[in-house]
């Protein structure tokens, strides 16, 4: 983890909105658009710190609800409400295995846009719903399931690529040297 | 396991959050549209984008095509210069009569062209971002319409983009009129969440005269929206709440799912 994962979080979260509202064939083809601000949130969650997902909650949030009818900071709450316990839990989750990230971006994909037409209906507004809005939702789950692996497999190669790697320690210790040379002696 | 980081991260968060919701409308107004900006290059970039297959295109368009192309709009420029003539002949008829009766004389639409930046990520809202902003004149609840007919109405308004909503959104109400023998008048309101083609007309009085095929136009009640402006046809009706009103469906004119150019209506 470190200073460049979390840049690159943020900078694919800005991106993925502003992507969301101007690329609508899925809204046209599939009846919904794919949300790909909660598989983002596995990801921080899993693989930076609590920091980290603080901040693409609250800035992830408030640009999808600056570019849609939202009120503002309606997604941050259901954004973190998703990733803070995954952060705090991580250790205990196989997070290398792809079923572990399908079945958490699943998860995350379904219970952000509930948790947020749950804010949105306790603060008095009218949000369009029907019975197929459960289409939608099932839309919503099934693509932010496929986004989390592949967010996975980017930011690793991002991360190989341009961010620093650990230097790996040798065995070798100059202190236990055997010198055989007399001189030395 | 739960450290202090965490408790203030978590502290920290819900604090901001609350915060925000609880700003006054025209404080969070503001702010949206300040976040939104930071968006501003990108839709110039996008933009420029959706340009180039159509520059492209022009740049490899033939000589005789495009005298081809002159020419029949030449002629449709002269055919509508002949039904503006008309029109205006009718215009004039129009408001001696109505000065003749007492009526408010009509004024002709002044109408603005906007492009269609961005549509509303969140599958629960119908609404669009404009490129035309306080700037340009506009203002709140200006009708936005296309060559097929009303689409919405500006909900917000920034320097240089506002946002519509939509009609189907149940945040967008439309008095509309059917154009029938009995001219029923009712609300046009919320579509439902897959379909944006279809929207319901509801309070409609329990007698009304409906059939397939109608016509639906705005009935010029409300205030927000002028007399005339063409919305939809019936698609069918039905009487709800044990027949004391009737409710039907309307197809729109307009395709809300290809929405490029648009105008934007002063009254």
């Amino acid at each position: 983890m470190n200073v460049f994962n979390t840049i690159l979080v943020l900078a694919t979260a800005f991106l993925a909105v502003f992507g969301e509202t101007v690329f609508t064939a899925p809204h046209y083809l599939l009846g919904a658009q794919v949300d790909l601000l909660p598989a983002l949130m596995i990801y921080a969650a899993l693989n930076t710190n609590v920091v980290s997902v603080s901040i693409l909650a609250v800035a992830g949030g408030l640009w999808f609800d600056a570019l849609s009818a939202n009120p503002l900071g309606a997604t941050v709450l259901p954004l973190f409400a998703v990733g803070f316990p995954i952060c705090v839990q991580r250790d205990f989750i196989l997070r290398e295995l792809p079923f572990a990230q399908v079945f958490l971006g699943a998860l995350a994909s379904a219970l952000v846009p509930a948790i947020t037409i749950l804010i949105l209906l306790s603060g008095g507004n009218q949000p369009l719903l029907g019975w197929s809005s459960l289409w939608q939702w099932i839309v919503m789950t099934a693509g932010g399931a496929a986004a989390t692996p592949i967010f996975f497999a980017l930011f690793d190669w991002c991360n190989h690529a341009f961010g620093y790697q650990l230097q790996t320690e040798s065995s070798f210790r100059p202190d236990r040297e055997i010198h055989r040379d007399k001189k030395a002696k | 396991m739960f450290k202090r980081k965490n408790y203030f991260a978590l502290g920290s968060v819900v604090l901001v959050t609350l915060a925000i919701l609880s700003l006054p409308p025209r404080v969070t107004s503001r702010l949206k549209l300040a976040v939104g900006s930071l968006f501003l290059p990108l839709f110039g970039l996008a933009n420029t984008a959706q340009q180039l297959p159509v520059t492209a295109a022009d740049a490899i368009l033939s000589r005789r095509e495009l005298i081809q192309q002159n020419e029949s709009l030449r002629r449709e420029n002269q055919q509508l210069k002949f039904l503006q003539m008309q029109t205006s002949a009718t215009m004039r008829e129009n408001n001696q009569l109505r000065s003749a009766i007492g009526w408010q004389k009509q004024t002709p639409w002044k109408l603005k062209l906007a492009n269609v930046v961005l549509r509303d990520p969140a599958n629960w809202w119908r609404t669009a971002q404009i490129d035309l902003g306080s700037r340009d004149g506009l203002r709140e609840n200006l009708p936005v319409l296309t060559n097929d007919g009303l689409i919405g109405r500006v909900s917000s308004v920034g320097l240089t983009r506002s946002q519509i909503i939509l009609i189907g959104d149940p945040n967008c109400r439309v008095s509309a009129r059917v154009e029938n023998p009995t001219h029923d008048i009712g609300v046009l309101g919320a579509g439902g969440p897959l379909d944006d083609s279809l929207v319901g007309l509801s309070y409609l009085s329990s007698g009304a005269n409906l059939k397939s095929g109608q016509l639906v136009v705005t009935s010029g009640e409300g205030g927000i929206f002028p007399a005339g402006i063409p919305i939809g046809q019936i698609v069918d009706a039905q009487q709800v709440e044990f027949g004391l009103y009737t409710e039907a469906r309307v197809k729109l004119n307009a395709n809300l799912g290809a929405l490029e150019e648009v105008w934007v209506l002063f009254p």
